[in-house]
Order: C-alpha cells, then structure tokens, then sequence
C-alpha cells in the first residue's frame, strides 16, 4: 500500500523493550476501587446507585448524562463505601465526584447485556447504543465517548475507518500486547464499528516497530473481506489521529475541521476490542490494559486493570518504585500529564503508568532562544513555535492564535528538539486553554448583556404601556367629566342656543 | 505629461483641502485614552464599581476622579492593567481578589418578598409573592445587588468551583525548568 510522508516529528528513544515481551497479566481485585464520576470527555455520568447499595460487576453505576458522556459501570461485585469528592486523576488534584465501591472478593458478574448474535444484521444504531450502554469511550487517552463518535457515519459520507495501533509514545506497549494477544477481538470489533460508521473499509496502522502485532493482525484480517493491515513508519507522532489519516491515505485534514471531513473515522485499537466485547459478550467497560513501565519501576508490565484501582496499588503490583523516582506520569512521556499524587485512580483513558528516573526526563533551567528554528523543523502541524511562544510570553494570545496556535496538537516535539530547553508546549497548552477560559467569559458577558437588554426593554415595554393606561384612562375620565358635564353645560347651554337661535 | 501632472496635483490639493476641513469641523472630541481603558476592564457592566457601566468607570478613570481598583469582576490582573496605563501606583493589596461567583438564596430564610426579583438586572432570579425565590446560576452575573437588598440575608455570594474542564496550565515562568 502506498504511503504518504507527514511533516516534521522526531525519533525519540523508544525504549519499549521494557514490557514490549511481557504478555498482559490480570491484576487481582483491589480491596477498594474508586471510580470518578468524570473519566471521559464532555458531562459528569449521573449517580444510579447510593452509599450502601450491593452491586455485581459489569452493574450500571452511573448513567450518562447530555449529549457527550459516557456511562459507568462497576468493575467488581461489592457494596457501594460512599460517593464522595476526592482528587482526579489529573495534573490540576481538583476534587471530583467518586464512587467507592468495596469489593466483596467474589468478583460476581450481573446479568449481561443480550449479546448480538449478528452485528451485521443489526441496525447502525442499535450498536452506537449498545457502545453507549457499555460507556466506551476514546481508550487511546483522548476518552471521546465512542458513540458520539460512531455517529459521525449520519452526517458524513465516511470511506475508511482507520484503526489507530501506531503507539508512537515511548514506553508504552498496551497496544501493541492488545493486538498480539487479541487480535480476532480486535479486527472484529473493526469491522462492527465500520458497520456502525457505514465506512465500507477498515484500514488498521501499525508503526513498523511492532512486527509481531502486524503479523497477527495480518492472520486475523485475511479471514475477513476489506480488512487491511499497514505498517507505518516509525516516527512520532504518527498516532496523532490527523497525522495517520495523512499517512495512510494521503489526505490533509482542515485546521479545525474533523478527520470526518475528510472521509476518515479513526478509532484506537483498544477502543475496537472493548466494542467487540460490549456487542459480542455483552460486556460494559470495566477493566483496560495499562503499561507499568519506566526505569524506576521495579519490574515493568503489561497489566490487565480494574478501574478505578489506584495507581500506588498499580505500582506495588510491580515490585514498587525506586527512590529514583523523578516524575510519576500518567500515558506516555511525550503527551503524559503528571499525576497528583499516587492514591488516584486509574481511569478509562489510563495507558501507561510511568515512574521516570532522573536520567529520562528532560529537566533542564531554559536559556534564551538561539533562532536556530529546529522547532520549526520538526513541528508536525507546520506551524512556527519560537513565534508563537514569544507572542504567549508577553501576553499577546490573539496574535498567537493568529498563526494557529489552536491548530498545536500538544505533541511536544518542539519541546523535545529545542537546544535551549524553552518549554513551548507548556506555553502553547497554556494558550490554548487560557483562549478556551477567555471566550468562556466573552461568551458570558454577551449573554448578560444579552440579558440585560431584554430586561431593560421589557420595563420600557412595561412603563409604555402604564403611560399608554395612564393616557386612556386620563382620557376616559376626561370624556366621562365632559360627559358629566355636558348635560349641565346642555342644560344650561340650551337656554342660551334657544336664545341664540332666537337671537 | 505637465497637463496630467498638473490637473492631478490640483486634485490632489483640492480633495486633501476638503478631507483635512472636514475632519477639522466634523472631530468628536473623545478622550482616546477612555476607549483603551474600556478594553481593559471586563465588559460585564456589572456596576459593582459605582458607576452605571464600564464605559462610565473609564470615563472617570481618564479624568482620574476615581480609585482604580473598583473593578470587582477584573480583578488584580485588571488592577495592574489600569495601573500600567494610567502610570499610577496601584495599591491591589487593598483589593479583595474574588474569583466567579454566582448568587445562592438559603431557601430557609427566604420570605419570598420579591425585592431581589425588583433588583436583578439580568432577570436571573425566578419567584412569586410569597413563594421561594430562586437563582437561575447561568444567567447571574454576580453583581451583589440582591446580596445587599435582602431584608432577611437569605442571600450569599458563592464562589464558583473550578471544574476540570475549565482548568488550565499556568503560563510557564521565565526560567521554568520543565
């Protein structure tokens, strides 16, 4: 199949040999699970169970809520401890809404969901609602709640669903375990979601750098019509949704317009191996692979997780980390964000947990920049980083948004590349999201100027119509007084008209 | 060749005569630094400041007749704005940084008197005579004007909570190390 280039991006030292032979082992049911309300893009799930409550596993424990949202569902058999606020996963520690559920020690499933014999005979929308009812969401860490995604087939004419298996981050090996191990669930549950898109062909991307994945994928996909496997180059950041579609089929995504425009749907690989087991089984969404690796991890691993275990668990599941231990990072080292603390829990966008020592971080003071433009060089998306970091740092976020600072992915190449270890992709991801806070608040204003206006017009409209009251009712007691007082002015008038007429 | 030169020099002359009389007789006199000002501040004509609107707050900011650190809503960040234009020393310790907030009725205390109702500028608080009132948080502005007005305090400002899909990274500082 023939490829297209993509622009920029970088070699980092892969160092995926860590767990890249380790097959995925299942960890034992931790004692408690703590499940945050909020592991996905878009609203909160809604509470459908309380403190006290027995549940089984694969039990609906909160139910989506709003157009985007994603449901959830118990990991284990056991009673619900409470709903409380506790830290997120996620490198603000604001509290969020979780459920504590103790296990029981039986891991007892609930009835499943009826499986679908035939996926294929069935409608696009019962399956984009089964996905739905099993809360899958984006398991490549974007956590986009799948079946939104799955919609897309409504208002796009989609001819390729493209199944994302690059794993361009360092480190990480999930995926690529999930393909070698799963391979069968992983191109069926492709196809179920091409049936679902109405996109008439599935094209799974592998980076080259897993040829045991490829190979098994390859097997898998020969039984089955219009199932392609392709190597890609290895060259992060390749899994970047808009990069691989540009990839493997050559065409360019437009700045803030979707991959859907374009006629591609891409979908993670483990994100098709939860479909599969959602439609097939009739299984929600309760446990995912997760990578354990880093060098001050004791014994790196593949490890098959309940949600909502908590990451310290994780790690003492791997022999526990050294005192080197720098940075603690939830995903990958390129795009991974820095966790917390160690009590939070593994969520449904949870791929890798990193413990870096020292030696693999990049911490260095900055120095000024030196306009030697390897930024520029490398950054994937063609923008122009040391301009726009400069416009960010004296404040000037219009004119950074004017040479596409939002189009950033957040890869962090430039960062990665720069001699003078400026941190431009901390400037951008401020950026973009200070951008984000500050239409928030023109969006706000306007509303209540909006507001405003409308309650001012509503008194004038008001006071008009008392004035216009006021003037009809002067008026009417104007005719009333005249009235009254015409048969006297008559009375008296008519002698003198009588006398006038006489005169 | 002198023909063109000159009938367009003559033209040159004649219509620079007209725009240069014009914007001479036809000038609204307006402080420009009123405008700059205005876009400092935040726009959400709360009044909080004392004055009807923003526009007015800049107004008497240019004349330099008012404190510059009136301006609930901005905040220091538009404290230190002001302070930068106008030159002056801003004293932001004297301010009290508040951050969003949105106006909560303690249903145990409301008489249900309408006189908030009467106050809210933005219709953002719903209710009848006698029954309870409440506030519809979207549409409220935080202006205070129901806070001050209530007979029975039954009104309290409440901060906003950061939620997670509002939050942000700080900007990096000069010598960030990461």
């Amino acid at each position: 199949m023939k490829l297209f280039p993509i622009l920029g991006g970088i070699h980092p030292e892969y160092r995926k040999e860590l767990t890249s032979e380790k097959a995925i082992v299942a960890l034992p049911v931790p004692k408690t699970l703590y499940l945050p309300l909020q592991q996905h893009m878009g609203a909160p799930a809604n509470t459908t169970v309380d403190a006290g409550d027995l549940v089984k596993k694969g039990q609906l424990l909160a139910k989506a809520q709003g157009a985007i949202s994603a449901a959830l569902h118990a990991p284990t058999s056991g009673r619900i401890a409470a709903i409380t606020e506790m830290t997120a996963p996620h490198p603000s520690g604001l509290p969020v809404l979780t459920i504590m559920l103790d296990s029981d020690g039986k891991d007892e499933w609930a009835e499943p969901m009826p499986a679908i014999d035939d996926p294929f005979a069935a409608s696009p929308a019962e399956i984009k609602a089964r996905v739905a009812e099993a809360g899958i969401v984006g398991m490549g860490g974007a956590t986009f709640p799948s079946a939104v995604k799955l919609g897309l087939g409504g208002q796009h004419k989609l001819e390729i669903l493209l199944l994302n298996g690059a794993e361009c981050e360092p480190y990480l090996t999930c995926d690529d375990r999930v393909m070698r191990e799963f391979a069968a669930q992983v191109v069926d549950g492709a196809r179920i979601m091409a049936h679902a898109l109405g996109a008439p062909k599935v094209i799974i991307a592998v980076e080259d750098n897993k040829p045991q994945a490829v190979d098994s994928l390859k097997a898998e996909a020969a039984k089955t019509p219009n199932v392609e496997v392709v190597g890609v180059p290895v060259q992060y950041p390749m899994g970047a949704e808009r990069h691989l579609t540009q990839a493997v089929t050559g065409r360019e995504t437009p700045a803030r317009k979707l991959t859907a425009d374009v006629g591609v749907v891409v979908h993670n690989v483990a994100t098709a191996r939860a479909v599969h087991q959602a439609v097939r089984l009739g299984r929600p969404l309760v446990s995912r692979v997760v990578t354990v690796s880093g060098g001050a991890v004791a014994e790196p691993k593949n490890i098959e997780v309940p949600l909502g275990t908590r990451v310290s668990e994780l790690l003492d599941f791997c022999g526990g980390i050294s005192k080197e231990a720098r940075r603690i990072i939830s995903g990958g080292p390129m795009m991974g964000q820095p966790l917390p603390s160690l009590d939070v829990a593994v969520v449904k966008g949870t791929s890798g947990i990193l413990a870096l020592t020292q030696g693999e971080t990049n911490e260095h003071a900055s120095s000024p920049c030196i306009r030697c433009g390897s930024c520029v060089t490398y950054c994937p998306c063609g923008l122009v980083p040391v301009e726009m970091a400069s416009y960010i740092r004296n404040d000037k976020l219009d004119l950074a948004a004017k040479i596409g600072v939002q189009d950033c992915v957040s890869c962090g190449s430039c960062s990665y590349i720069c001699p003078s270890h400026i941190p431009l992709v901390h400037y951008f991801n401020y950026a973009k999201g200070k951008i984000a806070a500050l239409d928030r608040e023109r969006r706000k204003n306007e509303q209540t100027k909006a507001l405003v206006e409308a309650h001012n017009a509503r008194l004038e409209r008001q006071a008009q119509a008392k004035r216009e009251a006021a003037a009809k009712a002067k008026a009417a007691k104007e005719a009333a007084e005249a009235a009254a007082a015409a048969p006297q002015a008559n009375q008296q008038a008519q002698p003198n008209s009588a006398g006038g007429a006489n005169a | 060749m002198l023909l063109d030169v000159g009938s367009l020099a003559v033209m040159g002359v004649t219509l620079g005569a007209v725009l240069g009389t014009a914007a001479k007789l036809l000038a609204v006199p307006v402080n420009p630094i009123e405008e700059e000002l205005q876009n400092l501040l935040p726009g959400s004509q709360c009044g909080q400041c004392g004055f009807v609107g923003c526009a007015q707050y800049a107004a008497a900011l240019a004349k330099g007749d008012t404190p510059i650190t009136l301006c609930a809503p901005g905040g220091k960040a538009t404290i230190e704005a002001l302070a930068k234009r106008l030159g002056v020393h801003a004293d932001a310790d004297a301010h009290e940084e508040v951050g969003p907030r949105v106006a909560f009725i303690n249903e145990d205390l409301c008489i249900g008197c309408l006189r908030c109702i009467g106050e809210c500028g933005s219709d953002a608080i719903v209710g009848a005579p006698k029954q309870l009132h409440t506030v519809i948080a979207d549409a409220c502005h935080a202006c205070s004007k129901c806070f001050k007005i209530c007979p029975t305090e039954a009104i309290e400002m409440r901060p906003i909570p950061q939620t997670i899909a509002a939050w942000h990274w700080q900007k990096p500082g000069e010598h960030s190390a990461h």
